[in-house]
């Protein structure tokens, strides 16, 4: 049963990355996650968003991000598309390897991975889709390390 | 609130006070211009106090790494001061703890600069 739900389409700027973040952020804190868990939503929500306005449409203005936030219940779903180029979910390398640990970018996607409870991907061509979801009842306080 | 830096000196050290958000677009930029001016009048000794970053995201995290190569390949060091358990359990998560020089009390991190 969905309670909530809102879906926007956002131009491809850092202006959209900040609305939704900040709309994670203002939609977790209605739910029953603690500051931690609504900390975490809300950046794992800009990781994906910075993903598709930068990786994804590359900032083209013709291109929009498509973002939309569902309270299940007993979930928040989040699921962030872009128009571009598409994303190979075995072409992303791992950050915590040794040769990568000191590369300046590659950490979004293993910490939205850490932070949300399931992470899916799906291939739009072009774009990409990627769902997050986070159930409510359960903390990931600690989220371990290494966890992918 | 964007990134606010203020830099002092304090026995050869150049301590970077840094507050509020260093996410893409923000302060990575303003800190990455920021760690180049330095090098560039030589200051390789530098203490980047991170106690009122209020949030850091992994383009952020991408500019404390940059920094810290950046330093140490022209011979100097970067050190971090202060974590919030935000920035703490991040640099945890992403195996990079133990990269930096991580240290909670100002004066010991700058005694723990080589003379």
């Amino acid at each position: 049963m969905t309670l909530e739900r809102v879906s926007y389409t956002l131009d491809s700027t850092l202006d959209s990355v900040n609305k939704a973040e900040q709309t994670a952020e203002k939609l977790a804190s209605k739910m029953p996650f603690d500051d931690e868990d609504c900390h975490r939503i809300a950046m794992a929500v800009r990781e994906a968003a910075v993903n598709a306005v930068l990786h994804g449409n590359a900032y083209d203005p013709k291109k929009k991000m498509m973002v939309s936030f569902e309270n299940t219940g007993d979930a928040l779903v989040i699921t962030i598309s872009d128009q571009g180029r598409g994303l190979r979910e075995e072409d992303i390398p791992d950050p915590l390897a040794e040769e990568n640990l000191l590369k300046q970018s590659g950490r979004g996607i293993f910490l939205i991975r850490s932070f949300m409870d399931e992470v899916r991907f799906r291939n739009l061509e072009p774009g990409t889709e990627i769902t997050l979801i986070k159930h409510t009842g359960h903390s990931t306080e600690g989220a371990s390390e290494g966890r992918q | 609130m964007t990134m606010k830096s203020n830099s002092r000196r304090v026995d050869g050290v150049t301590i970077m006070d840094l507050s509020g958000r260093i996410t893409l677009g923000e302060g990575s930029v303003m800190l990455r211009d920021q760690i180049r001016e330095l090098l560039g009048k030589g200051e390789k000794k530098i203490l980047l106090n991170l106690g009122d970053v209020t949030y850091i995201d992994s383009s952020g995290i991408g500019e404390l790494v940059s920094a810290f190569t950046t330093v140490r390949n022209q011979g100097g060091e970067l050190k971090l001061l202060n974590l919030t358990k935000k920035v703490h359990d991040l640099l945890q998560i992403t195996k990079l703890y133990t990269v930096f020089d991580v240290k909670d009390d100002e004066a010991s991190a700058i005694r723990a600069f080589t003379k």
